[in-house]
Protein backbone atom coordinates (compact mmCIF):
# COMPACT_ATOMS: atom_id res chain seq x y z
CA UNK A 1 0.00 0.00 0.00
CA UNK A 2 1.47 3.20 -1.03
CA UNK A 3 1.41 5.67 2.24
CA UNK A 4 -0.89 9.06 1.24
CA UNK A 5 0.80 12.45 1.59
CA UNK A 6 0.63 14.02 4.91
CA UNK A 7 -2.63 16.30 5.14
CA UNK A 8 -2.20 19.63 6.56
CA UNK A 9 -4.58 20.91 9.44
CA UNK A 10 -7.06 19.22 12.05
CA UNK A 11 -9.32 18.93 8.91
CA UNK A 12 -7.35 17.68 6.69
CA UNK A 13 -6.54 14.75 9.29
CA UNK A 14 -10.22 13.85 10.13
CA UNK A 15 -10.75 13.46 6.80
CA UNK A 16 -8.10 11.12 6.35
CA UNK A 17 -9.57 9.53 8.76
CA UNK A 18 -12.72 9.30 7.63
CA UNK A 19 -11.88 7.95 4.20
CA UNK A 20 -9.80 5.34 6.22
CA UNK A 21 -12.71 4.35 8.61
CA UNK A 22 -14.78 3.89 5.22
CA UNK A 23 -11.66 1.61 3.51
CA UNK A 24 -12.69 -0.72 6.72
CA UNK A 25 -16.45 -0.76 5.93
CA UNK A 26 -15.81 -1.24 1.89
CA UNK A 27 -13.65 -4.23 3.44
CA UNK A 28 -16.51 -5.68 5.44
CA UNK A 29 -18.73 -4.98 2.68
CA UNK A 30 -16.75 -6.58 0.24
CA UNK A 31 -16.02 -9.99 2.23
CA UNK A 32 -20.09 -10.30 2.73
CA UNK A 33 -20.63 -9.27 -0.88
CA UNK A 34 -18.18 -12.16 -1.48
CA UNK A 35 -18.66 -15.07 0.81
CA UNK A 36 -22.74 -14.32 -0.01
CA UNK A 37 -21.91 -15.54 -3.83
CA UNK A 38 -19.76 -17.72 -2.83
CA UNK A 39 -21.76 -19.82 -0.50
CA UNK A 40 -24.57 -19.20 -3.03
CA UNK A 41 -23.12 -21.47 -5.39
CA UNK A 42 -22.47 -24.00 -3.14
CA UNK A 43 -24.29 -26.84 -4.62
CA UNK A 44 -26.96 -29.05 -2.57
CA UNK A 45 -29.75 -27.51 -0.52
CA UNK A 46 -29.32 -26.06 2.94
CA UNK A 47 -32.55 -27.64 4.41
CA UNK A 48 -30.32 -30.83 4.03
CA UNK A 49 -27.87 -29.63 6.02
CA UNK A 50 -30.49 -28.38 8.76
CA UNK A 51 -31.87 -31.83 8.81
CA UNK A 52 -28.87 -33.96 7.79
CA UNK A 53 -29.21 -35.78 4.20
CA UNK A 54 -31.04 -38.85 5.29
CA UNK A 55 -33.92 -37.52 6.87
CA UNK A 56 -37.31 -38.47 5.31
CA UNK A 57 -39.04 -34.87 5.10
CA UNK A 58 -42.52 -34.42 3.18
CA UNK A 59 -41.51 -31.48 0.34
CA UNK A 60 -44.18 -29.53 2.16
CA UNK A 61 -42.22 -29.17 5.53
CA UNK A 62 -39.04 -28.37 3.42
CA UNK A 63 -40.90 -25.96 1.70
CA UNK A 64 -42.15 -24.48 5.02
CA UNK A 65 -38.82 -24.69 6.24
CA UNK A 66 -37.29 -22.56 2.94
CA UNK A 67 -40.12 -19.53 4.32
CA UNK A 68 -39.25 -20.10 7.67
CA UNK A 69 -35.37 -18.98 6.52
CA UNK A 70 -36.37 -16.67 4.02
CA UNK A 71 -34.46 -19.11 1.51
CA UNK A 72 -37.71 -18.94 -0.95
CA UNK A 73 -36.90 -15.19 -1.58
CA UNK A 74 -34.86 -14.05 -4.75
CA UNK A 75 -31.45 -14.04 -4.03
CA UNK A 76 -31.47 -10.42 -4.28
CA UNK A 77 -33.80 -9.71 -1.86
CA UNK A 78 -32.01 -12.33 0.15
CA UNK A 79 -28.64 -10.79 -0.14
CA UNK A 80 -30.26 -7.07 0.87
CA UNK A 81 -31.78 -8.07 3.78
CA UNK A 82 -28.55 -10.07 4.93
CA UNK A 83 -26.63 -6.56 4.51
CA UNK A 84 -29.54 -4.58 6.49
CA UNK A 85 -29.20 -7.19 9.39
CA UNK A 86 -25.42 -6.92 8.74
CA UNK A 87 -25.36 -3.14 9.45
CA UNK A 88 -27.55 -3.95 12.99
CA UNK A 89 -24.48 -6.20 13.80
CA UNK A 90 -27.25 -9.36 13.28
CA UNK A 91 -25.41 -12.10 11.51
CA UNK A 92 -28.00 -14.72 10.80
CA UNK A 93 -28.66 -17.78 12.48
CA UNK A 94 -26.95 -20.66 12.99
CA UNK A 95 -28.38 -23.78 10.78
CA UNK A 96 -26.97 -26.17 12.84
CA UNK A 97 -26.97 -24.78 16.45
CA UNK A 98 -30.52 -22.52 15.82
CA UNK A 99 -28.73 -19.83 17.59
CA UNK A 100 -28.28 -16.06 16.79
CA UNK A 101 -23.98 -16.46 15.03
CA UNK A 102 -22.80 -13.59 16.92
CA UNK A 103 -24.02 -15.40 19.71
CA UNK A 104 -22.15 -18.88 19.05
CA UNK A 105 -18.79 -16.32 17.82
CA UNK A 106 -19.41 -14.10 20.48
CA UNK A 107 -19.27 -17.09 23.26
CA UNK A 108 -16.30 -18.98 21.74
CA UNK A 109 -14.13 -15.60 21.32
CA UNK A 110 -12.52 -15.00 24.72
CA UNK A 111 -10.54 -18.13 24.57
CA UNK A 112 -9.08 -17.22 21.30
CA UNK A 113 -8.47 -14.08 22.29
CA UNK A 114 -6.78 -14.91 25.67
CA UNK A 115 -4.28 -18.07 23.65
CA UNK A 116 -3.25 -15.05 20.91
CA UNK A 117 -2.08 -12.70 23.52
CA UNK A 118 0.12 -14.40 25.77
CA UNK A 119 0.95 -15.89 22.25
CA UNK A 120 2.33 -12.65 21.55
CA UNK A 121 3.69 -11.75 24.65
CA UNK A 122 5.78 -14.94 24.84
CA UNK A 123 6.90 -14.60 21.00
CA UNK A 124 7.85 -10.68 22.03
CA UNK A 125 9.56 -11.95 24.65
CA UNK A 126 11.42 -15.13 23.33
CA UNK A 127 12.38 -13.09 20.59
CA UNK A 128 14.22 -10.19 22.06
CA UNK A 129 15.66 -12.49 24.55
CA UNK A 130 17.39 -14.21 21.11
CA UNK A 131 18.41 -11.35 19.60
CA UNK A 132 20.11 -9.90 22.67
CA UNK A 133 21.64 -12.58 23.96
CA UNK A 134 23.02 -14.19 21.01
CA UNK A 135 25.60 -11.79 20.35
CA UNK A 136 28.58 -13.65 20.02
CA UNK A 137 29.66 -15.58 16.18
CA UNK A 138 28.99 -19.30 17.74
CA UNK A 139 25.59 -17.95 19.79
CA UNK A 140 24.88 -16.28 16.45
CA UNK A 141 25.00 -19.47 14.78
CA UNK A 142 22.97 -21.58 17.15
CA UNK A 143 20.55 -19.50 16.99
CA UNK A 144 19.90 -18.93 13.57
CA UNK A 145 19.50 -22.47 13.82
CA UNK A 146 16.79 -22.46 15.90
CA UNK A 147 14.95 -19.69 13.95
CA UNK A 148 15.17 -21.72 10.78
CA UNK A 149 13.81 -24.81 12.94
CA UNK A 150 10.75 -23.01 14.26
CA UNK A 151 10.06 -20.88 11.11
CA UNK A 152 9.82 -23.88 9.08
CA UNK A 153 7.98 -26.52 11.44
CA UNK A 154 4.37 -26.87 11.04
CA UNK A 155 2.65 -24.99 13.99
CA UNK A 156 0.50 -28.21 14.53
CA UNK A 157 3.32 -30.39 14.68
CA UNK A 158 5.32 -28.30 17.34
CA UNK A 159 2.15 -28.28 19.07
CA UNK A 160 2.11 -32.48 19.43
CA UNK A 161 6.01 -32.20 20.13
CA UNK A 162 5.51 -29.75 23.12
CA UNK A 163 2.20 -32.23 24.43
CA UNK A 164 4.88 -35.22 24.11
CA UNK A 165 7.49 -34.04 26.03
CA UNK A 166 5.68 -31.03 28.20
CA UNK A 167 2.54 -32.85 28.98
CA UNK A 168 3.08 -36.50 28.63
CA UNK A 169 6.48 -37.13 29.24
CA UNK A 170 7.48 -34.63 32.31
CA UNK A 171 3.98 -33.70 33.67
CA UNK A 172 4.78 -29.87 34.10
CA UNK A 173 1.78 -29.39 32.32
CA UNK A 174 -1.86 -30.61 32.14
CA UNK A 175 -2.50 -32.38 28.60
CA UNK A 176 -5.85 -31.44 28.72
CA UNK A 177 -7.54 -27.92 28.25
CA UNK A 178 -8.69 -27.91 32.12
CA UNK A 179 -9.48 -23.84 31.96
CA UNK A 180 -6.81 -22.93 34.25
CA UNK A 181 -3.47 -20.83 33.04
CA UNK A 182 -1.53 -23.67 33.13
CA UNK A 183 -3.59 -25.36 30.45
CA UNK A 184 -2.80 -22.21 28.62
CA UNK A 185 0.91 -22.45 28.48
CA UNK A 186 1.78 -24.93 25.76
CA UNK A 187 -1.05 -23.70 23.38
CA UNK A 188 0.17 -20.02 23.41
CA UNK A 189 3.90 -21.03 23.21
CA UNK A 190 3.41 -23.45 20.32
CA UNK A 191 1.90 -20.68 18.60
CA UNK A 192 4.51 -18.22 19.82
CA UNK A 193 7.35 -20.12 18.80
CA UNK A 194 7.08 -19.74 15.15
CA UNK A 195 6.34 -16.09 15.24
CA UNK A 196 8.88 -15.58 17.86
CA UNK A 197 11.58 -17.12 14.92
CA UNK A 198 10.64 -14.65 12.42
CA UNK A 199 10.58 -11.37 15.04
CA UNK A 200 14.16 -12.32 16.36
CA UNK A 201 15.51 -12.87 12.55
CA UNK A 202 13.89 -9.54 12.14
CA UNK A 203 15.58 -8.00 15.59
CA UNK A 204 18.71 -9.65 14.92
CA UNK A 205 19.19 -7.96 11.22
CA UNK A 206 18.04 -4.55 12.45
CA UNK A 207 20.30 -4.54 15.43
CA UNK A 208 22.91 -5.68 12.90
CA UNK A 209 22.24 -2.90 10.61
CA UNK A 210 21.94 -0.24 13.43
CA UNK A 211 25.58 -0.96 14.64
CA UNK A 212 26.84 -0.45 11.55
CA UNK A 213 26.01 2.63 11.18
CA UNK A 214 27.82 5.84 12.01
CA UNK A 215 26.31 7.09 15.00
CA UNK A 216 27.16 3.86 17.00
CA UNK A 217 30.72 4.34 15.78
CA UNK A 218 29.99 7.60 17.60
CA UNK A 219 28.37 6.37 20.83
CA UNK A 220 31.24 3.51 21.01
CA UNK A 221 33.85 5.73 20.44
CA UNK A 222 32.49 8.28 23.54
CA UNK A 223 33.52 4.91 25.69
CA UNK A 224 29.87 3.79 26.24
CA UNK A 225 29.33 -0.46 27.05
CA UNK A 226 28.06 -2.10 24.16
CA UNK A 227 25.07 -3.37 26.90
CA UNK A 228 24.04 0.44 26.78
CA UNK A 229 24.32 0.84 23.33
CA UNK A 230 22.14 -1.97 22.73
CA UNK A 231 18.98 -1.21 24.95
CA UNK A 232 19.88 2.94 24.78
CA UNK A 233 20.77 3.39 20.80
CA UNK A 234 20.29 0.28 18.44
CA UNK A 235 17.06 -1.45 19.91
CA UNK A 236 15.11 1.21 18.94
CA UNK A 237 16.23 1.40 15.79
CA UNK A 238 15.73 -2.58 15.47
CA UNK A 239 12.06 -2.36 17.12
CA UNK A 240 11.17 0.21 14.56
CA UNK A 241 12.03 -2.07 11.63
CA UNK A 242 9.99 -4.80 13.82
CA UNK A 243 6.89 -3.12 13.16
CA UNK A 244 6.45 -3.61 9.63
CA UNK A 245 5.72 -6.87 10.93
CA UNK A 246 2.64 -6.68 13.26
CA UNK A 247 0.00 -7.39 10.22
CA UNK A 248 2.06 -10.67 9.46
CA UNK A 249 2.24 -11.62 13.18
CA UNK A 250 -1.90 -11.22 14.07
CA UNK A 251 -2.39 -12.54 10.61
CA UNK A 252 -0.01 -15.37 11.65
CA UNK A 253 -1.21 -15.49 15.39
CA UNK A 254 -4.92 -15.63 14.49
CA UNK A 255 -4.77 -18.09 11.83
CA UNK A 256 -2.23 -20.87 14.01
CA UNK A 257 -4.75 -20.69 16.03
CA UNK A 258 -7.59 -22.42 14.33
CA UNK A 259 -4.91 -25.19 14.47
CA UNK A 260 -3.40 -25.35 17.87
CA UNK A 261 -6.81 -24.92 19.33
CA UNK A 262 -7.49 -28.16 17.11
CA UNK A 263 -4.20 -29.83 18.38
CA UNK A 264 -4.61 -28.81 22.51
CA UNK A 265 -8.59 -29.69 22.04
CA UNK A 266 -9.41 -26.17 23.24
CA UNK A 267 -12.49 -24.46 23.04
CA UNK A 268 -12.84 -21.51 20.81
CA UNK A 269 -12.85 -19.76 17.80
CA UNK A 270 -10.78 -22.20 15.52
CA UNK A 271 -13.24 -25.36 16.57
CA UNK A 272 -16.77 -23.18 15.54
CA UNK A 273 -14.72 -22.38 11.92
CA UNK A 274 -13.66 -26.36 11.62
CA UNK A 275 -17.26 -27.75 12.60
CA UNK A 276 -19.00 -25.06 10.53
CA UNK A 277 -16.97 -25.68 7.73
CA UNK A 278 -16.93 -29.67 7.82
CA UNK A 279 -21.29 -29.56 8.89
CA UNK A 280 -21.57 -26.41 6.13
CA UNK A 281 -23.03 -24.36 8.44
CA UNK A 282 -23.41 -21.65 5.99
CA UNK A 283 -24.60 -18.82 8.01
CA UNK A 284 -21.59 -19.31 10.92
CA UNK A 285 -19.02 -19.50 8.03
CA UNK A 286 -20.08 -16.13 6.60
CA UNK A 287 -20.18 -14.60 10.01
CA UNK A 288 -16.67 -15.80 10.43
CA UNK A 289 -15.60 -14.32 7.20
CA UNK A 290 -16.96 -11.27 7.70
CA UNK A 291 -15.82 -10.94 11.56
CA UNK A 292 -11.96 -11.74 10.10
CA UNK A 293 -12.06 -9.20 7.08
CA UNK A 294 -13.57 -6.84 9.94
CA UNK A 295 -10.59 -7.39 12.66
CA UNK A 296 -8.40 -7.29 9.78
CA UNK A 297 -9.35 -4.19 8.34
CA UNK A 298 -8.95 -2.58 11.73
CA UNK A 299 -5.70 -3.80 12.53
CA UNK A 300 -4.00 -2.43 9.17
CA UNK A 301 -5.92 0.77 10.35
CA UNK A 302 -4.53 1.03 13.92
CA UNK A 303 -0.96 0.14 11.77
CA UNK A 304 -0.92 2.48 9.45
CA UNK A 305 -1.63 5.21 12.21
CA UNK A 306 0.67 4.00 14.82
CA UNK A 307 3.27 4.46 11.86
CA UNK A 308 2.31 7.94 11.90
CA UNK A 309 2.85 8.37 15.41
CA UNK A 310 6.24 6.33 15.91
CA UNK A 311 8.63 7.03 13.12
CA UNK A 312 9.61 10.82 13.96
CA UNK A 313 10.56 11.36 10.01
CA UNK A 314 6.68 10.94 9.44
CA UNK A 315 6.37 13.87 12.21
CA UNK A 316 8.56 15.89 10.86
CA UNK A 317 6.95 16.37 7.80
CA UNK A 318 3.78 16.71 9.05
CA UNK A 319 5.51 19.84 11.11
CA UNK B 1 29.64 7.06 3.11
CA UNK B 2 28.89 4.48 5.42
CA UNK B 3 30.58 1.87 3.66
CA UNK B 4 33.99 3.72 3.76
CA UNK B 5 33.38 3.23 7.86
CA UNK B 6 32.45 0.37 8.07
CA UNK B 7 32.06 -2.69 6.43
CA UNK B 8 27.97 -3.52 6.48
CA UNK B 9 27.25 -6.84 7.59
CA UNK B 10 25.93 -9.20 4.67
CA UNK B 11 21.99 -8.71 5.47
CA UNK B 12 21.24 -12.64 3.83
CA UNK B 13 22.63 -15.21 4.56
CA UNK B 14 23.78 -17.52 1.97
CA UNK B 15 23.74 -20.82 3.02
CA UNK B 16 26.47 -22.66 2.43
CA UNK B 17 27.01 -24.95 -0.56
CA UNK B 18 27.02 -28.27 1.57
CA UNK B 19 23.61 -27.51 2.86
CA UNK B 20 22.64 -26.77 -0.56
CA UNK B 21 24.12 -30.24 -1.39
CA UNK B 22 22.08 -31.80 1.29
CA UNK B 23 18.83 -30.02 0.33
CA UNK B 24 19.24 -30.88 -3.31
CA UNK B 25 20.03 -34.67 -2.11
CA UNK B 26 17.05 -35.03 0.64
CA UNK B 27 14.75 -33.50 -2.19
CA UNK B 28 16.02 -35.76 -4.95
CA UNK B 29 14.74 -38.82 -2.54
CA UNK B 30 11.51 -37.10 -1.79
CA UNK B 31 10.96 -37.21 -5.32
CA UNK B 32 12.43 -40.93 -5.74
CA UNK B 33 9.73 -41.36 -3.02
CA UNK B 34 7.19 -40.01 -4.63
CA UNK B 35 7.43 -42.06 -8.09
CA UNK B 36 8.56 -45.32 -6.62
CA UNK B 37 7.75 -45.52 -3.04
CA UNK B 38 8.36 -49.28 -3.24
CA UNK B 39 11.95 -48.87 -3.59
CA UNK B 40 12.67 -46.72 -0.12
CA UNK B 41 10.50 -49.29 2.21
CA UNK B 42 9.13 -53.10 1.69
CA UNK B 43 6.31 -52.78 4.25
CA UNK B 44 2.87 -52.05 3.02
CA UNK B 45 1.51 -48.66 4.47
CA UNK B 46 -2.04 -50.02 5.02
CA UNK B 47 -1.01 -53.27 6.42
CA UNK B 48 -2.07 -53.50 9.64
CA UNK B 49 -0.53 -56.11 12.04
CA UNK B 50 -2.75 -56.25 15.31
CA UNK B 51 -0.42 -57.98 17.13
CA UNK B 52 2.77 -55.22 16.43
CA UNK B 53 0.39 -52.05 17.40
CA UNK B 54 2.22 -49.30 19.08
CA UNK B 55 5.75 -50.96 18.98
CA UNK B 56 8.99 -48.28 19.36
CA UNK B 57 10.88 -47.73 16.47
CA UNK B 58 13.06 -51.07 15.95
CA UNK B 59 15.22 -52.09 13.03
CA UNK B 60 12.15 -53.72 11.42
CA UNK B 61 10.01 -50.69 11.72
CA UNK B 62 12.05 -47.39 11.97
CA UNK B 63 9.53 -44.96 12.91
CA UNK B 64 7.45 -47.74 15.00
CA UNK B 65 4.25 -48.93 14.43
CA UNK B 66 0.77 -47.04 14.84
CA UNK B 67 -2.56 -48.05 16.62
CA UNK B 68 -3.38 -50.53 14.02
CA UNK B 69 -0.29 -52.08 13.98
CA UNK B 70 0.69 -50.16 10.13
CA UNK B 71 4.38 -49.18 9.53
CA UNK B 72 4.95 -45.69 10.26
CA UNK B 73 8.02 -45.25 8.01
CA UNK B 74 6.18 -46.65 5.07
CA UNK B 75 3.12 -44.40 5.50
CA UNK B 76 4.94 -41.67 5.74
CA UNK B 77 6.71 -42.75 2.62
CA UNK B 78 4.02 -43.65 0.73
CA UNK B 79 2.38 -40.10 2.14
CA UNK B 80 4.94 -38.12 0.14
CA UNK B 81 2.86 -38.68 -3.15
CA UNK B 82 0.14 -37.06 -1.90
CA UNK B 83 2.29 -34.03 -0.39
CA UNK B 84 4.43 -33.56 -3.57
CA UNK B 85 1.04 -33.41 -5.80
CA UNK B 86 -0.34 -30.98 -4.01
CA UNK B 87 3.01 -28.85 -3.07
CA UNK B 88 4.01 -28.75 -6.68
CA UNK B 89 0.40 -28.95 -8.27
CA UNK B 90 -0.94 -26.20 -6.26
CA UNK B 91 2.30 -24.37 -6.40
CA UNK B 92 1.87 -24.59 -10.09
CA UNK B 93 -1.42 -23.29 -10.19
CA UNK B 94 -1.42 -20.35 -8.08
CA UNK B 95 2.22 -19.37 -10.21
CA UNK B 96 0.22 -19.17 -13.50
CA UNK B 97 -2.94 -17.51 -12.24
CA UNK B 98 -0.94 -15.07 -10.21
CA UNK B 99 1.21 -14.25 -13.36
CA UNK B 100 -2.12 -14.00 -15.49
CA UNK B 101 -3.55 -11.82 -12.77
CA UNK B 102 -0.86 -9.47 -11.69
CA UNK B 103 0.65 -9.69 -15.69
CA UNK B 104 -3.11 -8.06 -16.92
CA UNK B 105 -2.92 -6.00 -13.64
CA UNK B 106 -0.09 -4.05 -14.72
CA UNK B 107 -0.90 -3.55 -18.39
CA UNK B 108 -4.51 -2.76 -17.91
CA UNK B 109 -5.81 0.66 -17.30
CA UNK B 110 -4.88 3.16 -14.15
CA UNK B 111 -8.91 1.54 -12.83
CA UNK B 112 -8.53 -1.83 -13.72
CA UNK B 113 -5.50 -1.99 -12.19
CA UNK B 114 -6.59 0.29 -8.80
CA UNK B 115 -9.33 -2.17 -8.06
CA UNK B 116 -7.11 -5.72 -8.66
CA UNK B 117 -4.17 -4.58 -6.77
CA UNK B 118 -6.88 -3.51 -4.01
CA UNK B 119 -8.41 -6.57 -3.79
CA UNK B 120 -4.73 -7.78 -4.17
CA UNK B 121 -3.88 -5.90 -1.19
CA UNK B 122 -6.67 -6.66 1.35
CA UNK B 123 -6.16 -10.85 0.45
CA UNK B 124 -2.49 -10.83 1.42
CA UNK B 125 -3.79 -9.23 4.46
CA UNK B 126 -5.45 -12.49 5.15
CA UNK B 127 -3.11 -15.60 6.35
CA UNK B 128 -3.01 -18.30 3.63
CA UNK B 129 -4.25 -20.73 5.99
CA UNK B 130 -7.53 -18.67 6.35
CA UNK B 131 -8.32 -18.27 2.86
CA UNK B 132 -7.53 -21.79 1.96
CA UNK B 133 -10.02 -22.87 4.95
CA UNK B 134 -12.66 -20.32 3.17
CA UNK B 135 -12.26 -22.20 -0.27
CA UNK B 136 -12.92 -25.19 1.25
CA UNK B 137 -15.81 -24.13 3.18
CA UNK B 138 -17.37 -23.37 -0.40
CA UNK B 139 -16.34 -26.25 -2.39
CA UNK B 140 -16.20 -28.79 0.42
CA UNK B 141 -13.42 -30.59 2.58
CA UNK B 142 -11.53 -33.91 -0.09
CA UNK B 143 -8.36 -33.93 -1.63
CA UNK B 144 -8.93 -31.83 -4.76
CA UNK B 145 -10.28 -29.30 -2.63
CA UNK B 146 -7.18 -29.16 -0.84
CA UNK B 147 -4.97 -28.95 -3.62
CA UNK B 148 -7.48 -25.79 -5.32
CA UNK B 149 -7.75 -24.32 -1.61
CA UNK B 150 -3.69 -24.45 -1.01
CA UNK B 151 -3.05 -22.78 -4.30
CA UNK B 152 -6.10 -20.06 -4.62
CA UNK B 153 -4.76 -18.72 -0.99
CA UNK B 154 -0.88 -18.22 -2.81
CA UNK B 155 -2.60 -16.59 -5.54
CA UNK B 156 -2.52 -13.31 -4.16
CA UNK B 157 1.38 -13.32 -3.61
CA UNK B 158 2.51 -13.91 -6.85
CA UNK B 159 0.08 -11.34 -8.38
CA UNK B 160 1.42 -8.92 -6.69
CA UNK B 161 5.15 -9.91 -7.33
CA UNK B 162 4.14 -9.81 -10.96
CA UNK B 163 2.43 -6.98 -11.42
CA UNK B 164 5.15 -4.97 -9.82
CA UNK B 165 7.92 -6.63 -12.19
CA UNK B 166 5.00 -5.85 -14.89
CA UNK B 167 5.20 -1.99 -14.51
CA UNK B 168 8.47 -2.44 -14.28
CA UNK B 169 9.81 -3.78 -17.44
CA UNK B 170 6.50 -1.91 -18.98
CA UNK B 171 8.47 1.13 -18.63
CA UNK B 172 12.04 0.15 -19.85
CA UNK B 173 13.41 1.51 -23.24
CA UNK B 174 13.41 -2.11 -24.77
CA UNK B 175 9.56 -2.37 -24.45
CA UNK B 176 9.10 0.84 -25.55
CA UNK B 177 11.46 0.49 -28.58
CA UNK B 178 9.41 -2.68 -29.51
CA UNK B 179 5.94 -1.05 -29.52
CA UNK B 180 7.57 1.79 -31.44
CA UNK B 181 8.93 -0.61 -34.03
CA UNK B 182 5.34 -1.68 -34.51
CA UNK B 183 5.62 -5.04 -32.38
CA UNK B 184 2.07 -6.28 -31.54
CA UNK B 185 1.17 -5.80 -27.83
CA UNK B 186 0.40 -9.64 -27.24
CA UNK B 187 3.90 -10.41 -28.92
CA UNK B 188 5.55 -7.58 -26.71
CA UNK B 189 3.77 -9.55 -23.74
CA UNK B 190 4.96 -12.53 -24.89
CA UNK B 191 8.48 -12.11 -25.72
CA UNK B 192 9.93 -9.01 -23.41
CA UNK B 193 7.25 -9.35 -20.57
CA UNK B 194 6.70 -12.80 -19.31
CA UNK B 195 10.30 -13.31 -19.59
CA UNK B 196 11.47 -11.12 -17.58
CA UNK B 197 8.74 -12.26 -14.85
CA UNK B 198 9.73 -15.67 -14.70
CA UNK B 199 13.55 -15.59 -12.50
CA UNK B 200 12.06 -13.91 -8.96
CA UNK B 201 8.50 -15.93 -9.85
CA UNK B 202 10.40 -18.99 -9.74
CA UNK B 203 12.53 -18.43 -7.19
CA UNK B 204 9.40 -17.44 -4.90
CA UNK B 205 7.63 -20.96 -6.18
CA UNK B 206 10.67 -22.64 -4.92
CA UNK B 207 10.01 -22.05 -1.57
CA UNK B 208 5.93 -21.82 -2.04
CA UNK B 209 6.19 -25.39 -2.65
CA UNK B 210 7.11 -26.15 0.94
CA UNK B 211 4.75 -23.17 2.22
CA UNK B 212 1.81 -25.57 0.16
CA UNK B 213 2.99 -28.75 1.27
CA UNK B 214 2.39 -27.58 5.06
CA UNK B 215 -1.04 -25.80 4.58
CA UNK B 216 -1.81 -28.42 2.85
CA UNK B 217 -0.83 -30.96 5.66
CA UNK B 218 -2.16 -28.29 8.24
CA UNK B 219 -6.19 -28.36 6.29
CA UNK B 220 -5.58 -32.23 6.38
CA UNK B 221 -4.57 -31.99 10.21
CA UNK B 222 -8.05 -30.60 10.46
CA UNK B 223 -9.95 -32.92 8.68
CA UNK B 224 -10.71 -31.27 5.22
CA UNK B 225 -8.59 -33.58 3.21
CA UNK B 226 -8.07 -37.58 2.35
CA UNK B 227 -10.09 -39.12 4.33
CA UNK B 228 -8.44 -42.54 6.69
CA UNK B 229 -6.72 -44.71 6.06
CA UNK B 230 -5.13 -42.55 3.37
CA UNK B 231 -1.10 -42.82 4.50
CA UNK B 232 -1.13 -38.86 4.61
CA UNK B 233 1.03 -36.51 6.38
CA UNK B 234 -1.64 -34.69 7.91
CA UNK B 235 -3.93 -37.24 8.71
CA UNK B 236 -1.08 -39.46 10.17
CA UNK B 237 -0.41 -36.32 12.62
CA UNK B 238 -3.82 -36.15 13.63
CA UNK B 239 -4.22 -39.70 14.44
CA UNK B 240 -1.12 -40.04 15.84
CA UNK B 241 -2.34 -36.88 18.50
CA UNK B 242 -4.21 -39.98 19.93
CA UNK B 243 -1.32 -41.66 20.87
CA UNK B 244 1.01 -38.99 22.04
CA UNK B 245 1.12 -40.80 25.75
CA UNK B 246 1.95 -43.93 24.49
CA UNK B 247 3.19 -43.90 21.19
CA UNK B 248 5.26 -40.10 20.60
CA UNK B 249 6.87 -42.06 17.15
CA UNK B 250 3.57 -41.72 15.21
CA UNK B 251 3.27 -38.17 15.34
CA UNK B 252 6.85 -37.10 15.96
CA UNK B 253 8.45 -38.69 12.49
CA UNK B 254 6.03 -37.48 9.73
CA UNK B 255 6.46 -33.84 11.12
CA UNK B 256 10.33 -34.14 11.43
CA UNK B 257 9.70 -35.21 7.66
CA UNK B 258 7.76 -32.32 7.05
CA UNK B 259 9.72 -29.90 8.75
CA UNK B 260 12.89 -31.14 6.90
CA UNK B 261 11.27 -30.83 3.55
CA UNK B 262 9.80 -27.54 4.53
CA UNK B 263 13.70 -26.82 5.39
CA UNK B 264 14.82 -28.31 2.35
CA UNK B 265 12.84 -26.02 -0.41
CA UNK B 266 13.38 -23.18 1.05
CA UNK B 267 17.09 -23.61 1.60
CA UNK B 268 16.99 -24.42 -1.92
CA UNK B 269 14.97 -21.41 -2.36
CA UNK B 270 17.48 -19.10 -0.56
CA UNK B 271 20.58 -20.20 -2.57
CA UNK B 272 18.70 -19.28 -5.95
CA UNK B 273 17.54 -15.99 -4.83
CA UNK B 274 21.43 -15.57 -3.73
CA UNK B 275 22.27 -16.80 -6.83
CA UNK B 276 20.80 -13.53 -8.71
CA UNK B 277 17.21 -14.86 -9.17
CA UNK B 278 15.22 -11.69 -7.79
Amino acid sequence: MTRERRPHGRRGRLLQLAGRLGGVVLVVWGAATAGFIALRLIPGDPVDVMLGVHARVSEAVRDQIRADWGLDEPVVVQYLRYLGRLATGDLGTSYQLRKPVAEVIGNQALPTVQLTALALLFAVILALAAALLARGVRARRVVSVLELFVVSSPTFWIGLVLLTVFAYQLRWFPSAASGGFAALVLPALTLALPVAGVISQVLRQGLDQAEAQPFATTVRARGVRPARLVLRHTLRHAAADSLTLTGYLVGSLLGGAVLVETVFARQGLGGVTVRAILGRDLPVVLGIIVLAAAVFAVINLLIDLAYDRIDPRLRLVAA
Amino acid sequence: MTELITKRPTVTRRPAPAGVLLAAVFLGVLLLAGVAPWLLTGQDPLHAEVADALSSPSLEHPFGTDQSGRDVFARVVYGIRYSLVIGFGATLLALVAGTVIGVVSGLASRVVDGVLSRVIDILMAFPEILLALVVIAVIGPGEASLLTAVALAAVPAYARVARVRTLVVKRSSYVTAATALGVHPAVSVARHIVPNLLGPLLVMATMGVGTAIVSAAGLSFLGMGPQPPTPEWGLILSEGRNFLATAWWIAVFPGLTLTATVIATSTLGRYLQARGGA
